[in-house]
């Protein structure tokens, strides 16, 4: 094969595919003693290939961080498949589990959530080699963190002694990049990366990613509630709602023509934005994950909404090119 | 002609200013010394009017807005004069200050949503509110409480819910009302759009806009998000580690900056509409309580010259209209 070919086959590699996942969580609804099922995920395909930034978008609790952990295995589906390179995460042995993790790395909005506080940003680093039985000795231990503090902008001399309160936000934020880079991921999972970043910080670490993309050769699933910043850095954009994915297409083909009501309703309440609110909406709707609405989770406050949408929920379908939607009357393309 | 910032040229006949912060400064007593949070800031707000303070960590917005509302304990310094409707408030004394407060000028802190009382009812805490400012009835304090929830577009029923019954931005909504409830003609909200959704948020600066208008209500709306500050602001001040670096009309300062801060700051917000293209980041940090010599913003500033090491510029009126803290108004040769 030609190594155009072989570049052809790679691109069309698919990293992460899954499968009509559901992840329910079961809780005692503390207030009133009931049982409540809370339908984080319900019932999501979605395809991740390899150099792809798939930017999932969506409010908070639209499930997307949810799809993102069980992804990387921090929470188990209750129904459906999650299959990375064509293996079912959930059947993996300790053996591949452990291959798993070296491929797929999380960095989140909170970077306290990946460093210890007692830990100094070069043991912060080094740690993940230690867990995988690299980097065997002090030179080269040393030599490994120098190369990643590089990589990620921070100065190894006066930056490895320092413990995380010493570091700014966007410093800490780079310390985690590092520690997720350590292993040589192929697949780095963004939970709202810089939505506690200063707003001149964020760019930075934005065109960090970009650029550890192109040099690391890495797919990332970037998940943030800022369409800016979606736009930014995305290939595609999947767009979330109560669990499901409503719309998906490349970021400015999504923005031009929306054809999701939902994904219209947050073009037009971005300030600044010239489009016009849909005149129906429900100013009152509260959003429940235990008790989501019957047929289209998004038909209560649709301006559209016919007879149809509150029996029938809508599927997945491409309406014009690359550029999937799930809604039974979707706007005018 | 007075170089108080933000100070609109008008006939003498215009109506004085509501409020008008000159010379403020506010020091924190630390382990590491005094630190000087705000540095002679001086802002108006006419009635009616929306000021949108921006600026990034550590800058002394929120310190600003405390000051205003007198909420520092006794570790800190208060220097300068903070004037509403011409009276100084910085000498008021603890009780005088009770009776100014909320009755006045009100505010609605930053988190303030989840730091609702999780075991009162929302009217109840809204009538607390009122009852703790002023001598009330109980039925008065109740027909008050239902007007404002009314004017917050939220329904009085749902005054017997408890806060974990409401959504986040119902929650916001209600913590507006209480701040509403003597109808202060100042209201001052620290980052009341943060954790909400875009749609919520969207909402809520309608509702805001709309309480200006009806009830002529001026606010300071203190923020680091950019556009909520576009979308919101009549006029809008900017603030770098405790100084105002730009202040003016909405547009004038947002849409044609003439402060390097200002205009990087706009620049490197990603944007939803628009080209979409590569940007460029600010260098560095902002600093958090030791400032540089000179222009505070100098390390980061693509057009620093040496003038900018040494001195500290002062505000100037740029050719935009707004006035501007950079040695490139009266050196325009070195852009």
């Amino acid at each position: 094969m030609s190594s155009q070919e072989i570049r052809q086959i790679q691109q069309d590699k698919k990293l992460v595919e899954i499968q009509n996942l559901k992840v329910y969580f079961h809780q005692r609804s503390t207030m009133l003693g009931k049982k409540v099922t809370l339908h984080a995920v319900d019932d999501v395909t979605l395809t991740l290939k390899e150099g792809e930034v798939l930017g999932l978008v969506g409010e908070s609790g639209s499930g997307k961080s949810t799809l993102a952990r069980t992804i990387v295995k921090l929470h188990r589906p209750t129904s459906g498949q999650v299959a990375y390179r064509g293996e079912d995460i959930s059947r993996q042995d300790r053996k591949s589990s452990k291959e798993f993790r070296r491929h797929v790395q999380m960095i989140f909005q909170d970077p306290y959530e990946s460093l210890n506080p007692q830990a100094n940003v070069f043991n912060a680093v080094l740690e993940p080699l230690i867990i995988h039985g690299l980097a065997r000795d002090k030179t080269e231990r040393e030599a490994k963190v120098i190369e990643l503090l590089r990589m990620v902008g921070l100065d190894p001399a006066s930056k490895m002694d320092r413990f995380p309160h010493e570091l700014s936000g966007g410093e800490r934020q780079r310390v985690a990049i590092a520690r997720a880079l350590s292993l040589n991921p192929e697949l780095l999972i963004a939970d709202e990366p810089v939505s506690m970043l200063d707003v001149s910080i964020r760019l930075g670490i934005l065109n960090l990613m970009l650029e550890l993309k192109e040099r690391l050769k890495l797919t990332y699933l970037f998940i943030t509630h800022d369409l800016g910043v979606a736009r930014y850095i995305a290939t595609t954009v999947a767009v979330m709602y109560h669990g499901k994915i409503v719309e998906i297409a490349n970021p400015d083909e999504l923005i031009a023509h929306p054809l999701h009501h939902y994904t219209n309703l947050l073009l037009a309440s971005i300030p600044g934005s010239e489009l016009s609110e849909p005149s129906r909406q429900s100013t009152e709707y509260t959003f429940n994950p235990a008790e989501p609405p019957q047929g289209c989770r998004f038909h209560p406050r649709c301006a559209a909404a016919k007879e149809k949408c509150s029996t029938e929920e809508p599927t997945l379908t491409e309406i014009r090119k690359d550029h999937f939607v799930s809604c039974h009357y979707p706007l005018a393309a | 002609m007075s170089t108080m910032a933000g100070l609109r040229l008008e006939p003498s006949d215009a109506q004085a200013p509501l409020l008008e912060v000159k010379n403020l400064s506010v020091s924190y007593k630390t382990g590491f010394g005094q630190v000087k949070a705000v540095d002679n800031v001086s802002f108006t707000i006419n009635s009616g009017e929306i000021l949108g303070l921006a600026g990034e960590s550590a800058c002394g917005k929120t310190t600003t807005a405390l000051s205003i509302m007198r909420l520092h304990d006794k570790n800190t310094i208060i220097e300068g004069n903070i004037l509403f409707k011409g009276k100084n408030i910085v000498d008021l004394t603890d009780e005088q200050l009770r009776e100014f407060r909320w009755k006045n000028v009100s505010m609605i802190p930053q988190g303030s949503m989840n730091s609702l009382d999780p075991v009162m009812t929302i009217g109840d805490q809204i009538i607390e509110a009122i009852r703790a400012h002023k001598q009330t009835s109980k039925s008065d304090a109740n027909a008050t409480m239902e007007r404002v929830l009314t004017a917050v577009a939220i329904h009085p029923s749902r005054a017997k819910n408890y806060p974990h019954e409401f959504s986040g931005g119902m929650k916001q909504r209600a913590v507006i009302a209480m701040a509403l409830a003597l109808e202060p003609q100042l209201v001052i909200a620290d980052e009341p759009t943060t954790a909400l959704d875009v749609v919520v948020q969207k909402q809520l600066l309608d509702l805001l806009k709309q309480l200006r208008e009806h009830l002529r209500i001026s606010f300071l709306f203190v923020t680091h998000d950019l556009s909520v500050i576009s979308e919101i602001s009549d006029r809008v001040a900017i603030m770098y580690a405790g100084k105002i670096v730009e202040i003016g009309q909405n547009k004038a300062v947002l849409s044609h900056p003439s402060h390097p801060y200002t205009e990087a700051l706009v620049d490197s917000v990603p944007r939803v509409f628009g080209k979409r293209e590569l940007l460029n980041s600010i260098p560095g940090n902002p600093p958090t309580g030791i400032w540089p010599t000179g222009c505070r913003f100098n390390p980061r500033c693509k057009y620093a010259f040496d003038l900018c090491r040494e001195r500290e510029p002062e505000l100037e009126l740029s050719n935009t209209g707004t006035m501007s803290a950079c040695h490139l108004i009266s050196h325009p040769n070195r852009a």
